[in-house]
């Protein structure tokens, strides 16, 4: 039965096909270095994962991010592991990303017809960065607390601008409330879904022009 | 290939299965249980509360007695005021009633007068007598009993608390 169910789909929806050009494409011969996309992939998904249950308790608020984050840490089950996996994979997400970058670099992947593919990763790159960087403020102890401080204090101290970028990161000339629920709807809504959609033209262009021989002497 | 041989690519697929199914048993129990924790906690909506002394309450002169509930959820505290009076109608450490001092009305604190020999409430000049009953104003039934109270070995009156 589940055989007829399959044919079904494959019939409408092309399974096979997709599956054939998706997952048992022919690629040149590869190292371990290779698969540090597939990791950065493997991990933004499973930050997806954890965020998403994590968001079920965690409250947004100067009032209650912290308590909400012991709570999870200390009266949920599984809440140290969950948010452990999520604190974790953060800090190994942006390390596998910038060896993945890394590696493209070294073996000059970047290279034609593959700019473009680059260039969205230059942008993916960013995005995990700026995941990073507000998710860091969301627990609201003394350490995110000034950390954002001095990161967006950075930000405003570029020349002419910089006032118009502190206020706009910091939802006004101070650390507050609004701070926290635009870090929130950053981290949560605006940052992940442009990754998403950007991923989703990596990959296109990966798939569409193969992964690239590492060059030889002779290149 | 013999049979029951497995391919190189064959073994791979195997182990990406392998290994992902092992992901997301790891990642998906912990995850559900998480999810479902609040289900399984328990709700201290009850409990045995102690509300002073027998040896210090007098026969025939209404006690008063007060105490706070703590509602935890999550991370948030919430408490609550209780007060009642004990009416010790005889020697007997049974022969006892416990009011709770909520109007029956609207939801005042009754006081013990006294010179009135009655339950007063601010409110609405509600009278209720030494047994409950109402002698007069607006309640529609006489004061709300805590039913259930023990003494424990050293001689500590303690009513059961249920939240309503």
């Amino acid at each position: 039965m589940w055989k007829k169910i399959y044919e079904w789909l494959d019939e409408r929806a092309g399974l096979k096909e997709l599956y054939k050009n998706v997952l048992d494409r022919p690629e040149p011969k590869g190292t371990w270095w290779n698969t540090l996309g597939s990791a950065s992939l493997f991990l933004f998904i499973l930050q997806g994962v954890t965020g998403i249950i994590l968001a079920v308790y965690y409250t947004p608020s100067p009032d209650h991010a912290y308590d909400s984050i012991n709570y999870i840490m200390n009266g949920v089950a599984f809440g140290w592991l969950i948010r452990g996996i999520h604190h974790w994979g953060a800090t190994l997400m942006v390390v596998v990303v910038f060896i993945h970058m890394l590696r493209v670099f070294v073996t000059a992947s970047y290279k034609y017809p593959r700019e473009l593919t680059w260039l969205v990763g230059i942008g993916l790159f960013l995005l995990t960065l700026g995941m990073g960087f507000t998710g860091y403020l969301l627990p609201w102890n003394q350490q995110s607390y000034w950390a954002t401080t001095v990161g967006t204090q950075i930000a405003g101290s570029v020349p002419f601008i910089g006032d118009f970028i502190l206020k706009t990161l910091r939802g006004g000339p101070d650390l507050s409330a609004l701070t926290l629920q635009r870090f929130f709807a950053a981290h949560i809504w605006m940052l992940p879904a442009a990754l998403a959609g950007l991923i989703g033209v990596h990959l296109y262009l990966i798939i569409k022009h193969g992964e690239s021989h590492f060059p030889t002497k002779d290149d | 290939m013999p049979e029951g041989d497995i391919s190189r690519r064959g073994f791979f697929i195997a182990v990406t299965g392998i290994v992902g199914g092992m992901i997301g048993v790891v990642l998906g129990v912990p995850a559900i249980a998480y999810l479902l924790d609040p289900a399984f906690k328990p709700a201290a909506k009850e409990a045995w509360v102690p509300i002073g002394k027998l040896a210090d309450i007098q026969v025939g002169k209404p006690y008063p007695f007060s105490f706070t509930r703590v509602q935890v959820n999550g991370w948030e505290r919430t408490s609550t005021s209780h007060g009642g009076y004990v009416v010790r109608k005889s020697e007997n450490p049974n022969d006892l009633i416990v009011f709770n001092s909520r109007c029956t009305h609207l939801g005042c604190t009754v006081n013990w007068r006294q010179d009135a020999q009655a339950f007063i409430c601010p409110c609405h000049d509600a009278k209720f007598s030494e047994d409950g009953v109402v002698l007069g104003g607006p309640p529609p039934r006489p004061l709300d009993r805590y039913a259930d109270f023990r003494l424990t070995n050293d001689g500590t009156l303690e009513i059961y608390y249920k939240e309503s």
